[in-house]
């Protein structure tokens, strides 16, 4: 069974704007999936309707053999088992960088402050800044914060992980330090859908690449094929676009 | 001749230790208890105004546009005069409980601040962005946890300044009590004015307490406002 199933999701905007088209694909456990596509495409949206932040009209969900579209479902509970990356970090401006890595751990998951702190340091170290574990996320750098946000979503040992969009928010330089974090996890065979256009990460250790266009899933093909022989129009205008340079 | 030759300042001076030790005590005290009991309740009020749930915001909204809409004195005036009649109503007894001056004048000036509190909750709760509320979802909080440990602070927090700012209004305000002969500061200096005689001097003194206190308590106000900008 797969991770993730994601059955004729449909979702409009209010009456007449259709966010999302008929969706069906799936992610299987250790699977890399990169979601790509121009902007209003749907890509977010889609990415979010997984752990349930934003509801959908039609269709089905399926989590880790949850379904995240049944009223029945213990929505916190499912979303603590599903890691999830934003495009602005949205770390708690509040909170020391350990205390928003030991929230979840402490209120959610029931850890003792020492388990939730040993755990929190541990990828903290991991993601290269153990250093500023004291610090509030606004002493940081964006790209410092991305990688803080991925450690917040890994201390609650997530069965997979979603981003959205994680690097489009960076500066330049800091790009890198954060998409290293991210290659070293799919490497390590954590299960990972990512709304990117980090081409380049795509080619490294994507294992497919799902293309969307205006709410549609145009293109869900392996990562080979969809660079060396892209099936739709669209999709082979959109690569030319982003593959310029 | 000195416009001052009739005046007797010493008056204030020999009246300090009651002006301040009753008088100040009892003021400061009001207004501590209702800034605490009225942000915790607007913030409730606000919570219930911002929810998505059916009839809770329109309750919520007509208790802030009615209180907002009556003057204070009235407020006073009524609850003290209806508050025994609503402890009969709520603990069903035979008679109109007894409900002294101070008790209704607390729970009246928490209910009335409350509706202005929650005003600036609900514009500090907004003012967290849309992205906070979801990665609080996302990493497993419940609706109440995701309030009480990320948006609550943080809106808490941007507001303080304004929070203040009505907690100084709120203690100009408090004079008010004297409308139930409850000896707050200006009532005490009221009644040592009226016995002696002095009202013009006690007066006097009581402008410059009261101005004094809320004009450092607006300068540091000011500061505060500084630093937490800064620190954001």
């Amino acid at each position: 069974m797969p991770m993730i199933s994601i059955n004729n999701v449909n979702k409009w905007y209010g009456a007449h704007f259709q966010a999302l088209k008929d969706c069906t694909t799936s992610v299987e456990a250790g699977e890399v999936v990169v979601v790509c596509g121009p902007s209003g495409s749907g890509k977010s949206t889609l990415i979010k309707t997984i752990n349930a932040l934003e509801p959908i009209q039609g269709g089905e969900i399926i989590v880790d053999g949850v379904q995240v579209t049944s009223p029945k479902t213990n929505l916190p509970k499912l979303r603590a088992r599903v890691g999830m990356v934003f495009q602005h970090f949205e770390l708690f401006p509040h909170l020391r960088i350990t205390d928003n890595l030991c929230l979840g751990q402490q209120k959610v998951l029931g850890r003792s402050r020492e388990e939730a702190m040993g755990k929190a340091l541990r990828l903290l170290d991991r993601v290269g800044l153990k250093d500023h574990a004291e610090k509030y996320p606004g002493q940081l750098s964006g790209g410092q914060q991305q990688r803080v946000a991925i450690a917040r979503a890994l201390v609650m040992d997530p069965v997979c992980m979603l981003f959205d969009e994680p690097t489009s928010a960076l500066d330049p330089e800091m790009i890198n330090e954060v998409l290293d974090v991210m290659v070293e996890l799919a490497r390590e065979g954590m299960t990972m859908m990512v709304v990117t256009h980090e081409m380049g990460f795509a080619r490294k250790v994507a294992h497919r690449v799902i293309f969307m266009d205006s709410g549609e899933i145009v293109e869900d093909a392996r990562k080979e094929d969809f660079f060396a022989h892209p099936r739709s129009e669209r999709a082979r205008l959109f690569l030319s676009k982003i593959l310029h340079h | 001749m000195n416009v001052f030759s009739d005046f007797d300042f010493n008056i204030i001076v020999r009246s300090l230790p009651y002006l301040f030790r009753e008088g100040m005590t009892f003021t400061l005290t009001l207004t501590a208890i209702a800034t605490v009991g009225g942000v915790l309740l607007g913030t409730l009020i606000a919570m219930a105004r911002l929810s998505s749930l059916p009839v809770l915001p329109a309750i919520a909204a007509s208790y802030v546009n009615v209180m907002r809409a009556l003057p204070l004195v009235l407020v006073i005036f009524l609850f003290y005069f209806l508050m025994p009649y609503i402890g009969q109503w709520l603990l069903h007894t035979d008679r109109p409980i007894k409900v002294g001056a101070l008790s209704s004048t607390i729970i009246t000036f928490t209910l009335f601040e409350a509706a202005y509190f929650s005003e600036i909750m609900r514009a500090g709760i907004q003012s967290i962005p849309r992205g906070q509320v979801a990665a609080g979802y996302a990493i497993g909080l419940t609706y109440p946890q995701m309030m009480r440990y990320v948006v609550l602070p943080q809106a808490f927090r941007n507001m303080l300044p304004v929070i203040f700012t009505q907690m100084i209004v709120l203690f100009q305000d408090t004079s008010l009590v004297y409308v139930l002969s409850i000896t707050d500061f200006l009532g005490a200096a009221s009644k040592v004015g009226q016995r002696d005689g002095r009202l013009t001097e006690m007066y006097l003194f009581a402008a410059v307490v009261y101005f004094i206190i809320s004009l450092t308590a607006s300068t540091l106000v000011k500061r505060l406002q500084a630093r937490i900008a800064i620190a954001r």
